[in-house]
C-alpha cells in the first residue's frame, strides 16, 4: 500500500514536471510574438504621439502620402501600400490556379513515376532561399520584361508578381494536396459509381469537399507574398514616389522600404521605418484572423 | 549597431591591454633587482598610452575607424573613439578642444578658417558616374548630370546619345554615397521620382550593367568592366585627377586640429595616418590615398 502511494506520488511528480516543461516551451513562442509585436508597435507609433523626442508626423500624411523623401521630411507610404497589395493580388491570381491544378494532378491524376518527379521538385522550390529567387528575377525576368515593356526598365510590378507567383507555388501546392488527400475515398467511389467521369468527380466532388483546406493554402500564400522582402527588393525598382500606373511601372513594396534603409536610418527616419513595419504587421494580423476563421469553419463542419 | 560593435572591440582591447600590462610588469620585476649602475644602452621608445578622440563627418567614419583600429592594434595602450556627428560638428569640436581631432568631408568654410585650425588632408573620396558599355555617351558636364538626376533631362539624345529614355538609378536614402553625390551636385532632396533605387554599390552596378539606357553612380572602388565610367567635364574618374582637383565629383577627407590640443598619442596617430601603413588602410576602406 505504502509502496504504491510512493509510486503514485513519483508519477505525479513526473507528470507535473513534464507539464511545466511543455508549458515553458509553449510560452517561448508566445513571449516572442508578444515581444516582437510590442517592440514594433511601441517604436512605430512614437512619431504619431505629440511630444515625441525625435519629432512627430501626421498619421494621415503617412498613410495617404505619395512621396518618401526622408531627407526632406516626407514620409508617405500610400504608394507602397498600393504596390504591396497589387503585387500580392497579382501573384495570387496567377499562382493559385497553377498551384491548385498542380495539386490536383499530383494527388489524383498523375501516374506514379511523374508524381515522384514533381513532388520533390515542388519541395525543393520551397527550400530555395528567397535571395536566389531575386537573383533569378534580376537575371532572367527583368531583362525579358525590358524587351516587352513600354518603359525603359524591366524592374516593375510585373517582375515582382512573377517572382512572387513562383514563390507561393510550393505553399499552395503542398497544402492543397494534403487537403485533397484528406477527402475520404468514399466520396470518389460514390461519384464514380454514379457514372461521373474522373474529371467531373475531381472538380465537382473532391475540390468542393477540400475547399477550406485549399483556402487556407491561399491565405498562407498571401501571407508569404506580402511579407517577402529580399527577392522583391532586387526586381521592384523601389522608386521614391508615385503610384504604379501600369504593370510595367516600378513599385516599392512596404517590406523593401524597411530593409533598404534600416541600416542607415536614425532618429525620426528610423521610427518611420518602424511605422512602416506596423502597417505591414497589421496586414499580417488581418490575414491570420481570416485564416483562423477559415480553419475554424472547417472544424465545425 | 556599428557603434555598439565598435565599443565591444574597445572593451576587448582594453581588457587585452590590462592583461598585457599585468604580464609585462611581472617580467620586469626581476630586472629591478639588477644593480642600477648599469647604463641604459638601449632606450626603447616610450610606449604610447592614453585616449585618442576623433569626431566629425559620418562619411569619414569608415576610414577614421579603420585607422583608429589599426593604430590601436599597434599601440595596445591607446583607447580610440570616433563620434559621427557631421563635418560641422567635427570642426567645432576641434576648435573647442572637445576632441583632439575633428574630421570633415568638405573644405573648411571661411568663418571656420578664422578659428586658427590646422588642416591635414588624409584622403579623397570620388564618385564615378557610370553607364552601360553599349551607351555611346562618353562625357557629361556636371550640369547635365545634375539635370538628369533632377528629371529635367530625360532622353539620351539631349546629351548626345541615342534617342532613348534615360533610366536614372540612385541609392537608398541615408546612403553616404548618395548623400555625397547629391551634396556635390547640389540637388539635395530633388531626385527625380522616376529614379530606380538600388541598395548598395553592387546593385547599382548590376542594374546599370543590365540596362543600356541606365545611368548610375558608384564609389571609385566599385568600378569594373561590366559598366562604363563617364568622363565628367572631360576628365576621367581616376585617382590622380581627384588629387589634382580636376575631377569634379570628389571631396577631400580632412583631419582638423589645434596644435595645443594634441597629445603624444594624437601626434603619433597623425604621423601614422600619413605613413604608408595608414594610407594602405585608407585605400582598404574605399577612399583614395593622398600619397
Amino acid at each position: 500500500m505504502g509502496k504504491d502511494m510512493k509510486l503514485d506520488r513519483k508519477n505525479e511528480l513526473k507528470e507535473k514536471l513534464a507539464h511545466y516543461l511543455f508549458l515553458f516551451n509553449a510560452t517561448v513562442a508566445i513571449i516572442s510574438v508578444a515581444a516582437i509585436a510590442f517592440f514594433v508597435f511601441y517604436r512605430g507609433l512614437q512619431p504619431f504621439i505629440p511630444g515625441n523626442a525625435e519629432g512627430t508626423y501626421s498619421l494621415i500624411d503617412f498613410l495617404t502620402g505619395l512621396e518618401w523623401r526622408p531627407g526632406e521630411g516626407k514620409f508617405g507610404i500610400l504608394y507602397m501600400i498600393v504596390g504591396s497589395l497589387l503585387a500580392t493580388t497579382g501573384a495570387i491570381v496567377l499562382g493559385v490556379p497553377i498551384g491548385i491544378l498542380t495539386a490536383v494532378f499530383i494527388a489524383e491524376l498523375a501516374p506514379k513515376w511523374i508524381r515522384t518527379v514533381i513532388k520533390p521538385a515542388v519541395e525543393l522550390l520551397a527550400g530555395i532561399p528567397s535571395v536566389i529567387y531575386g537573383l533569378f528575377g534580376l537575371g532572367i525576368i527583368v531583362p525579358a520584361i525590358m524587351q516587352l515593356s513600354s518603359q525603359p526598365q524591366g524592374q516593375s510590378l510585373l517582375a515582382v508578381i512573377l517572382v512572387l507567383m513562383i514563390m507561393i507555388l510550393p505553399t499552395v501546392i503542398t497544402i492543397t494536396e494534403s487537403a485533397i488527400k484528406a477527402v475520404p475515398d468514399s466520396y470518389r467511389e460514390g461519384s464514380l459509381g454514379l457514372g461521373a467521369t474522373k474529371l467531373y468527380t475531381v472538380f465537382r466532388v473532391v475540390l468542393p469537399a477540400a475547399k477550406s483546406g485549399i483556402l487556407a493554402g491561399v491565405v498562407l500564400g498571401i501571407g508569404r507574398a506580402i511579407g517577402e522582402t529580399m527577392a522583391v527588393m532586387l526586381v521592384a525598382g523601389n522608386p521614391i514616389a508615385g503610384l504604379p500606373t501600369s504593370i510595367f511601372s516600378p513599385v516599392r513594396p512596404l517590406t523593401t522600404n524597411i530593409a533598404m534603409e534600416m541600416s542607415y536610418a536614425f532618429g525620426l527616419h528610423q521610427e518611420m521605418l518602424f511605422a512602416t513595419g506596423v502597417v505591414l504587421f497589421t496586414f499580417i494580423i488581418i490575414i491570420n484572423l481570416i485564416l483562423n476563421r477559415i480553419t475554424r469553419g472547417s472544424e465545425l463542419k | 549597431m556599428k557603434k555598439s560593435k565598435f565599443s565591444f572591440i574597445l572593451v576587448l582591447m582594453l581588457a587585452l591591454s590590462v592583461f598585457l600590462v599585468a604580464c609585462s610588469s611581472g617580467e620586469e620585476a626581476p630586472v629591478t633587482d639588477t644593480p642600477v649602475t648599469e647604463t641604459p644602452v638601449t632606450e626603447e621608445p616610450k610606449e604610447l598610452s592614453g585616449p585618442l578622440t576623433l569626431s566629425g563627418s559620418t562619411s569619414v567614419e569608415k576610414v577614421g575607424l579603420g585607422l583608429i583600429e589599426e593604430f590601436m592594434a599597434l599601440n595596445p595602450g591607446v583607447v580610440g573613439t570616433y563620434e559621427s556627428i557631421g563635418s560641422s560638428g567635427g570642426v567645432k569640436n576641434a576648435a573647442d578642444g572637445v576632441t583632439q581631432i575633428g574630421t570633415s568631408s568638405r573644405d573648411l568654410k571661411d568663418e571656420e578658417k578664422a578659428w586658427g585650425l590646422e588642416e591635414l588632408t588624409i584622403a579623397y573620396d570620388g564618385i564615378a558616374v557610370i553607364v552601360n558599355p553599349a551607351n555611346p555617351v562618353e562625357d557629361l558636364t556636371v550640369e547635365q548630370i545634375t539635370k538628369i538626376y533632377k528629371g529635367e533631362i530625360t532622353n539620351w539624345k539631349e546629351v548626345g546619345g541615342n534617342d532613348e529614355e534615360i533610366v536614372v538609378v540612385s541609392r537608398e536614402d541615408g546612403s553616404g554615397t548618395r548623400g555625397a553625390f547629391e551634396e556635390l551636385l547640389d540637388f539635395e532632396g530633388q531626385l527625380t521620382q522616376n529614379a530606380l533605387i538600388a541598395e548598395g554599390n553592387g546593385n547599382v552596378q548590376s542594374t546599370v550593367a543590365g540596362n543600356p539606357k541606365a545611368i548610375g553612380y558608384v564609389s571609385f572602388s566599385s568600378l569594373d568592366n561590366t559598366i562604363k565610367p563617364l568622363k565628367v567635364e572631360g576628365v576621367e574618374p581616376i585617382a590622380e585627377d581627384v588629387i589634382n582637383g580636376t575631377y569634379k565629383i570628389s571631396r577631400p577627407f580632412i583631419f582638423i586640429y589645434k596644435e595645443e590640443n594634441l597629445t603624444d598619442v594624437s601626434r603619433a596617430f597623425l604621423d601614422f595616418v600619413m605613413s604608408e601603413e595608414g594610407q594602405k588602410v585608407v585605400e582598404e576602406k574605399g577612399a583614395i590615398r593622398v600619397k
